[in-house]
């Protein structure tokens, strides 16, 4: 795999978000209240909403714009709600976080 | 083509009809209604409860304007039919309309007998029969002057005891010796003066008015023994007449009411009349029971779907004032060939009696106990010979056959065809029926399938004891709707308990209160966060990321990501400096949008979120604060340009709309709040729809709340007229801190205020001047903490990592 530092956990505030920017697209990168650390892509799969901007609760976002519950863990929707987005490997060594862009470079191959 | 249906008048009978027929027939008819009343069917029986201020007359509406457009209907509002021309098949109302019909339905309803009395068309003398009525009734309440009420019957009691709810002292005149006289034996009537004196009401029987006296406007009433009693209000409810002149005038048959047959038919086969204007069987009825059922009868004639006919039957009479119980069915004078069973209990106030002929009950009194009338009246209906239970029918019931004393056991115990809801004829059997059916699983379910308890309400005990019998452990009508799925308490117990157990930070809310998840939702996380703001504002450290995104980063959120940014525009003002400064942002960041919104103000749309900091800055310096268009706060205090230019303006009403802007912005609240000031009652800053408004008047401010204009639309309701600005500051500054502590999250003033009452408002903030100035002093204290501009804070760098990406990756990788 192909890691890549893109910071430090004390960057993204517990039960926050920040995003990365990618070629092919912005990548959320979550942490939650017990400092468990996930990436998705930040692209709701109901209407394409920021997902970073929404409220961290669990393993889980609420999306911004009509509150479809994303799980984390997993990238799909919870609830009633159908559809997912794709989860990207993240790693924590120490304070650092990497991820992994294999993910992405095969999928723009 | 489908045939013309015209119906003159749009009240319950009719528009019951039209339920029915719409079911049997949708398409037959192109329907078309002219109303007088210049408004939509509502609950004309449930006007008492809006008088005393229990409900909202949105609440009491039948048929929203939505209905009858989703059905087709043609609906002219405020029409009055002056003409029926029988030969040409049409009717012309008021305002010259002409609509031709091949069937035309008369329902005309009645109208209130004024008594012919000098002074009778005096201002301030009303009647009691529709929603004009009622406001101005209102109206006249808010001076808490004395008001008389003349006649003692079912309307008189209701107007007296609603008058009184609104703060009036009233009298109540009656010319009988005992109120309710028709309905009620003298031993009943005895006891209701009682009940009605023991509320503060005065009640004089024996009563005959002579004249309503007074100069200009209503002053008092003088009887006949020449007695004056002053008054400022005069309220007429001594009978209804059936409204016929109509029909008359065309040349229909006409006695008490209009003649028609058992088939609701006229003397013209191509005409109908129903409701209270009709005669059917010598009868002319004023409940609605009868009406529905002529409803019925009516709609399947049109449709030509069965053969209804309709048939006499007495409907019982109950009072609908709120811990008054009573109930009169059928007829109760004494007679040689009748009997009677009585029961008194004095120090409870009960009164019960059975009337008899020939083994078989043929009418009822029941004061203070009611729960057995429905039993009563189907014994009557079925004309069950009572010998065999003779000794103990009067105790209603559970004491009959050993069944135990348990009331679930006695509505266990009625038969299926037992009549549970009179307004609306619906028995046990359907009800039970739907709920299993169904699957209904509580009160406002049933309403919705079967119509019962939806009228005017005092079956609601019955019909919960049968979902209680039907659904069994299952139905829970006290169960609190939980704030969401990570507890089982609902809002007003965690607003409750964090006050009690002194709860400060989210954590240890969920843990004291036993939150099901570890770190909560979306739905409690902002909710629980405002309560701590609100209750602890100068302890508690806001959580950020249990706010919605855009009070996380003071912006509206757009559907492509993108923020608008709204700068405050104190009461609308504005000006050239303010306006280049915007226009220089505009250009500088390349905004794609701008305009104008509805909260007078200009609002930039289309911004990067990494942009806000600096868009923020460059307002700054032109003296721009937040505008909170995103907040759960204080948003807009509309203004119109009032005393200071305009030509009818009565007090600076763009002064004292920047006054209360300054004063309130920053803060936090459940729901958005939106304020207007309007400079005088031609209202130009549209106050009366806002959360709170002020209309300006010469003699000072009118204080308005609960509208809405929204999702919903509701005019507000008055709060009182004060004399002074600082006055007028301090009621609203009191009243939105009352609603801050009190509200649940997401909820806007006027859906608080309907659940805690107008009155219970107005008392603490009007009446309770103690009160008052606490609301204001902790509303004053909590700003000291809320009034930071929150973009000045984050141009100063607060935040920052909101408005960057974390790391920009793969660009190098891509390249190689
Ligand atoms: C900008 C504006 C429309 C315009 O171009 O004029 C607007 C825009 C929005 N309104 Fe509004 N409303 C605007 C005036 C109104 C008004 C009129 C008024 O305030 O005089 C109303 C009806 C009055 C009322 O609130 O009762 C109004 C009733 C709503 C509602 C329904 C609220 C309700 O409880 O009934 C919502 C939805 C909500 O809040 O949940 C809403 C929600 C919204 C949101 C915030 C939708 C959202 O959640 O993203 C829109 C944000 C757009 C943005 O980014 O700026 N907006 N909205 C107006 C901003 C006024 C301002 O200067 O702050
Ligand atoms: C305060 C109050 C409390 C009541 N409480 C109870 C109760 O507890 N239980 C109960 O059973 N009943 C109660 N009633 C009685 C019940 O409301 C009436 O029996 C029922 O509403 C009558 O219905 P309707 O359709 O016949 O006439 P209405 O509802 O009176 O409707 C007639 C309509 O026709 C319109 N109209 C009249 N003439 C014309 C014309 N020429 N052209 C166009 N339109 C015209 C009128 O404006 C009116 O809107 C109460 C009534 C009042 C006023
Ligand atoms: S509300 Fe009255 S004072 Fe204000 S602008 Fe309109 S007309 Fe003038
Ligand atoms: S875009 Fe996320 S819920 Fe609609």
């Amino acid at each position: 795999m192909n890691w890549i530092a893109i910071g430090a956990i004390a960057d993204i505030p517990p039960r926050g978000a920040r995003c990365v920017v990618t070629p092919q697209g912005k990548i959320a990168v979550f942490r939650t209240a017990d400092d468990q650390v996930y990436a998705i892509e930040d692209h709701c799969p109901h209407k394409g909403g920021p997902l970073s901007q929404g409220i961290v609760h669990g393993a889980a976002v609420t999306c911004p714009l009509h509150n479809w519950v994303i799980s984390l863990e997993t990238g799909k929707a919870l609830g009633a709600d159908e559809g997912a987005v794709r989860t990207i490997p993240v790693k924590v060594e120490g304070e650092r976080l990497f991820i992994a862009l294999e993910a992405l470079a095969s999928k723009a191959a | 083509m489908s045939e013309k249906l015209v119906i003159i008048g749009n009240g319950m009978a009719p528009g019951r009809m039209l339920e029915h027929l719409l079911e049997a027939a949708p398409d037959r008819y192109a329907v078309t209604i002219f109303n007088a009343e210049p408004r939509v069917n509502y609950d004309r029986i449930m006007l008492s409860p809006v008088l005393s201020g229990e409900k909202a007359f949105e609440e009491i509406v039948i048929h929203g304007d939505g209905w009858y457009i989703k059905h087709g209907i043609t609906l002219y509002k405020g029409h009055r039919i002056v003409a029926i021309d029988r030969e040409a098949k049409t009717v012309t109302s008021d305002h010259g309309v002409t609509e031709s019909y091949d069937r035309l339905v008369i329902a005309t309803g009645s109208v209130p007998f004024i008594i012919p009395v000098p002074g009778k068309d005096l201002p301030g003398v009303l009647t009691y029969r529709d929603l004009d009525d009622v406001n101005a009734m209102l109206l006249a309440a808010q001076s808490r002057a004395k008001a008389v009420v003349i006649g003692g019957g079912l309307l008189g009691l209701e107007a007296a005891a609603g008058l009184k709810e609104q703060g009036m002292d009233v009298t109540v005149l009656h010319v009988m010796p005992t109120l309710m006289e028709r309905q009620l034996d003298p031993a009943a009537g005895y006891l209701l003066q009682k009940a009605v004196e023991a509320r503060g009401i005065k009640v004089m029987t024996k009563a005959n008015t002579k004249v309503i006296v007074g100069n200009g406007k209503v002053e008092g009433v003088e009887l006949m023994d020449g007695t004056v009693i002053p008054a400022t209000l005069v309220v007429m409810a001594v009978g209804i007449r059936p409204s016929t002149t109509l029909a008359k005038e065309a040349g229909l048959e006409v006695n008490r009411g209009i003649v028609v047959d058992d088939r609701m038919r006229t003397s013209d086969p191509a005409i109908m009349a129903l409701g209270e204007c009709a005669e059917v069987g010598g009868h002319v009825y004023g409940l609605v029971a009868p009406l529905y059922e002529m409803a019925r009868v009516a709609a399947a004639g049109l449709a030509d779907s069965e053969d209804k006919r309709f048939v006499h039957s007495d409907t019982p009479t109950k009072l609908k004032v709120t811990g008054i119980d009573l109930y009169s069915l059928g007829d109760f004078a004494d007679g040689e060939d009748r009997e009677e069973i009585i029961l008194r209990d004095a120090s409870a106030g009960i009164y019960k009696r059975v009337v008899l002929q020939d083994n078989r009950i043929i009418g009822t009194v029941l004061f203070g106990e009611t729960a057995d009338g429905a039993w009563f009246n189907d014994l009557k209906k079925k004309a069950t010979d009572i010998s065999e239970m003779r000794d103990t029918l009067i105790f209603g019931q559970a004491f009959q056959g050993g069944v135990s004393s348990d009331p679930l056991a006695a509505v266990a115990a009625l038969a299926d065809d037992a009549e549970i809801c009179g307004c609306n004829g619906v028995c046990k059997g359907k009800i039970t029926g739907a709920i299993s059916a169904k699957g209904l699983t509580g009160l406002d379910d049933v309403r919705a399938h079967t119509k019962a308890s939806a009228s005017c309400g005092s079956c609601t005990g019955l019909v919960e004891q049968l979902l209680k019998l039907t659904l069994g452990e299952a139905y829970n009508p006290a169960a609190v709707q939980p704030m969401c799925g990570c507890t089982s308490l609902g809002h007003d117990d965690v607003r409750r308990l964090i006050k009690a157990k002194g709860l400060k930070t989210i954590p240890a809310v969920m843990q004291e209160l036993e939150w099901k998840t570890s770190c909560g939702c979306a739905k409690c996380r902002p909710a629980l966060n405002y309560y701590l703001v609100c209750d602890w504002p100068d302890q508690y450290a806001d959580d950020y990321q249990s706010r919605f995104i855009n009070e996380r980063v003071h912006a509206n959120i757009q559907k492509d990501g993108t923020y608008s940014v709204v700068p405050r525009m104190w009461g609308g003002v504005t000006s050239a400096g303010e306006l280049r400064a915007i226009a220089d942002v505009v250009d500088k960041f390349k905004i794609p949008m701008v305009k104008v919104t509805g909260g007078q103000r200009i609002d930039m749309l289309g911004i990067r979120k990494e942009d806000l900091p600096a868009v923020w800055a460059d307002l700054g310096k032109a003296g721009f604060v937040s505008g909170h268009a995103y907040a759960k706060g204080l948003r807009t205090v509309k203004t119109c340009v009032g005393s200071d230019w305009c030509r009818f303006g009565t007090q600076d009403s763009t002064g004292l709309g920047i006054r209360i802007e300054k004063f309130m912005w920053g803060s936090w609240t459940p729901a958005k709040v939106k304020m207007a000031v309007s400079g005088c009652p031609r209202n130009c800053a549209e106050a009366t729809c806002k959360d709170v408004g002020v209309v300006c008047v010469d003699s000072g401010y009118e204080i308005h709340f609960a509208g809405a204009a929204g999702l919903d639309i509701k005019g507000t309701e008055v709060l009182g007229l004060v004399k002074t600005e600082d006055e007028a500051l301090e009621v609203i500054v009191a009243l939105v801190q009352m609603y801050r502590e009190q509200a649940r999250y997401l909820e806007r003033i006027y859906k608080w205020a309907k659940r805690i009452g107008t009155a219970e408002i107005k008392r603490q903030i009007l009446d309770d001047a103690e009160r008052r100035r606490d609301l204001f002093d902790r509303f004053v204290f909590s700003q000291k903490f809320a009034q930071v501009d929150p973009w000045s804070e984050r141009v100063s760098g607060k935040d920052k990592h909101e408005f960057r990406p974390m790391a920009s990756v793969g660009y190098a990788e891509a390249a190689e």
